[in-house]
């Protein structure tokens, strides 16, 4: 995982907050717990060491190229916020652990695990979830179309993240070669195995202009 | 009565876009958690901190009073089933860490949490095992109170071994008490006493978690008398009935949404006790319930693929045939009798090596594990992956080359299997392994077996799957409406695999609809699904696309029926155009909008106000729902079929290992299938490519770790897991078909994903087999520090047949 460049590892802003699982755990910690808007938990586990103390704060967000005011908790994680108050279920949580990447969003064009970064740390970063990939007119971006013409999904649930992960990767190095995707991908799980047509789309997409 | 693949066919055969994927691409594509209700809250659950445990009390007084705390479930509110059937929340007794013992609901899942931990249980612990072996031995510890040893069509009952089997085969041995199953066909004793070379090994595999990346979270309302569950399913009408009797309802009483499943893999197929936790609170408290599972939880609660320590001997002819076979398999079992890999093992050693003779011992024995069910191949492509480099360590003793003698034993279109020496409908694995034989250019191929190329050497491997494909006797839907759309109706769910869409290109191809002119009603059990097979078993394509034959020809008559009726003349004087039916003699002819319109006002059989007495139930009240819509057809498949319907394939791969590191690099690999004619070649190809990429991970890398002293699991998570990434796979796979068609199939289709995994899983045991010069490890995964280990003289880190250890 380590050369995944996954977690708040932008080299242009070095100054932002390393939102870290640790850091997630230290913010839950310290914070105490709030009741959020829609009630989801954040770590069941760490959650409730206090039952005062943390208050939900209204924060401008830059999401998908607008403007979002959200209230949002300082233990919140990004992926909860997107997913649970700004109605971006596109983005998915199956591990809530910074191990499997179907919560990936782009910050500021790096892509990183949602589900291990605390929204208060993203508020001056222009966030790109999966629903932010398609065109402004709904056209599909060159990486989804080649995802649909190489059938790349078996299940779906990692696509998001793979979608957002693959467009970061051909932003970044448009013409990559296929050890170079599969280095770039290697922070985003699919359990149906589903690699090979990912691949093939990653590639077709990084094939057209 | 096979209809090969023909030129005539203009979807069948042919790739196609299959609709749901750019909702799955764009994020729009709407799992459980995505839903929401308005007064929607959270329950969770308490879960079983200890292996096996007595609960001597509950306590929820301090819970109820907490801030938010909406109500509880306990085992007193949910339907009761006879243990040691699955329960939905334990009842006095818990077996394994992760069992849920109550549900607490509050407005917040925070308040839930804060309440489960404000519950006190007294829980007296009892004596738990994690590894069968030790359960059958003398005093052994058993998983329950009521025994050890349980199964399907096995009762729950008290095994142990004497003392004496122990001593005499010491460690590396497995003792071969008294099984719980058995059974001979052949004269085993004189298929081995005229044997030339035999070959003798004790094997583990592994237990390891289906690690679905969706969880299996629910949500329920109740409206009308009816409760609306969103679940995670692979299935979808298999299931109803199933999911009912957790719930407590009747099957007309469900609403089940499941319009996608976030990975399945065996594990989600009939539904499972889970989903009843949040119908039943919304009952009780009469709100939308979303019950989130965590990946913790998950993984208590998520099923596992039940892990083998077996032995075997098989006796090989001078010429390579197997002329007898002796398999016993203890399988770890978990708490509940959830699993029969171990019989699907002894049924895929009849088949695919086709042994004179053979006997197989099983016992299935219960453990302080989590839950196991099945899972991709559930018996078969565990027994495929340790068997497959045994079969080489023959061929090396006989001095055969790899190919020929798995032809050889290969079984053919009139090969018995099984204790009941039962036919198939059709075989050519000996076609698919000489094609891949071609394939791989065999001849120059095998010489890189063995080469050096600085600390790294190169091994070759073959391996074979195996798991029935296809079955019958489900019920087909579809339906003309006015605007001229064909809609295909399907109950069978969406895993993934995409058979939903693929099969229902068989009633356009049929009725010569354009694609366009398609719409699949799925999903959803108020869209009007008929009952269709589970999407499990590799059943789907071929069993989903014999209903869909079966309505579209049901189709068909009701549509000459009524050209006849408007323009004269026989219904066997029409025949059909494109969307429109045609009189045989030119000229006269009905557009498929006008047999619509025709058939609503004709109504009977032709709008579905009458439907077949056979039908089943579900379907009947999914035409319910349609019927007086347009022009309907129901109909119950009833294309013989007699013997099983095996999807068989093989695999070669190609790995480097590297002698400091361990490390396995996979070069190539590539697969041909026998799955007979191919319905979706995109389709086909997702399914090899993936089922070697889960083959990669039974050969190398997925297993639990439990600490044996403590019961506790140490592999909670998909890296600890530990499921392959894009780095463990091979750059590229190819494959082919042997495209022979099943002659027992109206289209001549078998079922492909499961096999495909056994033969990528054992093609990888047996070129790292290979690679270090035959040597035998008898157990997966085979891991980086094995090899090193073996490299370096040193002993293994585990005992010979231990089990959920690294």
């Amino acid at each position: 995982m380590a050369d995944t460049g996954k977690t708040g590892s932008n080299p242009s802003d070095q100054s932002s907050i390393r939102a870290t699982r640790r850091s997630v755990i230290k913010g839950v910690i310290a914070s105490g717990v709030a009741v959020s808007a829609v009630g989801y938990v954040v770590y069941e586990r760490s959650a409730r060491r206090s039952a005062a103390g943390a208050v939900e704060r209204l924060i401008t967000l830059n999401v998908n190229g607008r403007d979002r005011r959200v209230d949002v908790a300082p233990h919140e994680t990004l992926a909860q916020t997107v997913r649970n108050k700004l109605g971006l279920t596109g983005t998915k949580l199956s591990c809530d652990r910074a191990e499997c990447g179907a919560c990936t969003v782009m910050l500021d064009g790096v892509t990183t695990y949602s589900c291990s970064t605390l929204t208060h740390s993203v508020r001056n970063r222009k966030i790109i979830t999966i629903e932010g990939i398609a065109g402004p007119n709904g056209g599909l971006h060159k990486v989804q179309q080649a995802m649909i013409d190489e059938l790349g999904p078996q299940c779906g649930f990692c696509t998001p993240g793979q979608v957002v992960a693959a467009v970061a990767l051909l932003n970044n190095n448009p013409k990559p070669t296929l050890d170079e995707v599969r280095r770039g991908m290697s922070g985003n799980l699919c359990k149906c195995g589903a690699y090979d047509h990912y691949l093939k789309a990653i590639m077709r997409a990084s094939q057209e202009a | 009565m096979a209809t090969a693949p023909t030129q005539q066919h203009k979807l069948i055969g042919k790739d196609f876009v299959v609709s749901d994927v750019e909702a799955k691409v764009t994020g729009r594509a709407k799992y459980v958690e995505d839903f929401r209700a308005d007064g929607m809250v959270f329950c969770k659950t308490l879960t079983s901190p200890i292996p096996h445990a007595k609960i001597r009390s509950i306590d929820t007084s301090a819970a109820m009073k907490m801030p938010g705390v909406l109500g509880i479930l306990t085992a007193d509110d949910v339907p009761q089933f006879p243990p040691p059937a699955p329960g939905i929340l334990a009842k006095d007794e818990t077996f394994y860490v992760g069992e849920p013992i109550l549900a607490i609901a509050a407005d917040t899942e925070e308040n839930a949490v804060a309440a489960i931990e404000a519950v006190k249980i007294d829980f007296q612990q009892l004596p738990h095992v994690v590894d069968p072996l030790e359960s059958l031995f003398p005093g052994g510890p058993n998983a329950r109170e009521g025994g050890n040893v349980a199964a399907g069509q096995i009762k729950l009952q008290t095994v142990k071994w004497d003392g004496a089997d122990f001593a005499a085969a010491g460690e590396a041995k497995l003792p071969l008490g008294r099984p719980a199953e058995e059974w001979t066909y052949g004269d085993v004793d004189a298929g081995f006493k005229k044997a030339k070379v035999i070959v003798e090994e004790n094997f583990v595999s592994a237990t390891y978690s289906h690690n679905c990346m969706e969880t299996r979270s629910a949500f329920a309302y109740w409206q009308g008398g009816k409760c609306f569950l969103h679940g995670s399913n692979q299935s979808h009408t298999a299931a109803i009935a199933n999911i009912s009797r957790y719930i407590g309802i009747k099957p007309n009483q469900l609403v089940f949404i499941a319009e996608y499943c976030g990975g399945g893999f065996g594990s989600k197929i009939p539904g499972y006790p889970n989903m009843a936790i949040a119908a039943l609170m919304s009952k009780k408290i009469n709100r939308p319930v979303m019950h989130h599972i965590s990946r913790d939880e998950e993984y208590g609660i998520g099923s596992a693929r039940p892990g083998f320590q077996g032995y075997i001997k098989m006796g090989f002819a001078p010429n390579g045939k197997i002329t007898a076979a002796d398999l016993y398999i203890v399988q770890e079992s978990g708490p509940m009798p959830t699993a029969g890999d171990f019989r699907a093992a002894g049924a895929c050693m009849s088949l695919v090596y086709q042994p004179e003779a053979m006997r197989f011992r099983s016992v299935p024995v219960l453990t302080n594990t989590i839950p196991v069910g099945a899972q991709r191949g559930p018996g078969e492509n565990q027994f495929v992956s340790v068997i497959e480099p045994m079969i080489d360590k023959a061929a090396r003793q006989l001095n055969m080359d790899r190919f020929d003698i798995r032809i050889l034993n290969a079984p053919d279109s009139n090969s018995k299997f099984g204790p009941d020496q039962g036919p198939v409908t059709s075989a050519f694995l000996k076609d698919a392994l000489a094609k891949l034989r071609t394939l791989a250019n065999w001849d120059e191929l095998k010489k890189k077996s063995g080469q050096k190329n600085g600390t790294k050497v190169t091994g070759i491997g073959i391996g074979q799957g195996y798991h029935s494909a296809g079955t019958n006797g489900f019920d087909g839907l579809v339906r003309i409406t006015p605007d001229g759309k064909l809609h295909v109706h399907t109950g069978v769910g969406n895993l993934g695999t995409h058979s939903w869409a693929s099969t229902a290109r068989v009633p356009a191809d049929l009725l010569n609809v354009s694609w366009d002119n398609v719409i699949i009603e799925r999903g959803d059990t108020r869209r009007g699904l008929p009952f269709n097979s589970p999407q499990a078993g590799s059943l789907t394509a071929s069993t989903e696309s014999r209903t869909m034959y079966a309505a579209a020809m049901d189709m068909k008559d009701k549509l000459t029926d009524i050209a006849a009726k408007m323009l004269g003349g026989k219904p066997e004087d029409y025949e059909l155009g494109d969307e429109k039916v045609v009189h045989k003699g030119g000229g006269r002819s009905i557009t498929y909008q006008q047999a619509a319109l025709k058939a609503i006002e004709l109504g009977g059989k032709y709008s579905g106000k009458e439907v077949p007495g056979e039908l089943n139930p579900i379907t009947k009240s999914a035409v319910a729902m349609i019927a007086g819509s347009g022009l309907v057809a129901a109909a119950k498949d009833k294309v013989p079929r007699v013997g099983t319907t095996p999807g068989l394939t093989c695999n070669l791969a190609e790995v480097e290992i590297d002698t400091e590191t361990g490390v396995v690099e996979i070069k190539q690999c590539m697969s041909v299938v026998d799955v007979g004619t191919v319905l979706f070649p995109l389709g086909l190809g997702h399914q090899i490519a993936s089922g070697q990429v889960h083959g990669i991970g039974m050969a190398h890398l997925e297993r639990h770790l439990y600490d044996a002293k403590l019961g506790i699991p140490a592999a909670m998570g998909f890296h600890e897991g530990k499921v392959p990434t894009y780095l463990d796979i091979p750059p590229n796979m190819i494959w082919q078909a042997v495209e022979k068609p099943d002659p027992q199939h109206p289209l001549g289709i078998k079922g492909v994903g499961e096999p495909a995994m056994g033969s990528g899983a054992s093609c990888i045991t047996s070129a790292i087999a290979d690679a270090l010069g035959g040597h035998l490890f008898n157990r997966t995964p085979v891991s980086g520090d094995m090899i090193l280990n073996h490299l370096s003289g040193r002993p293994p880190a585990h005992k010979p047949l231990q089990v959920n250890t690294v």
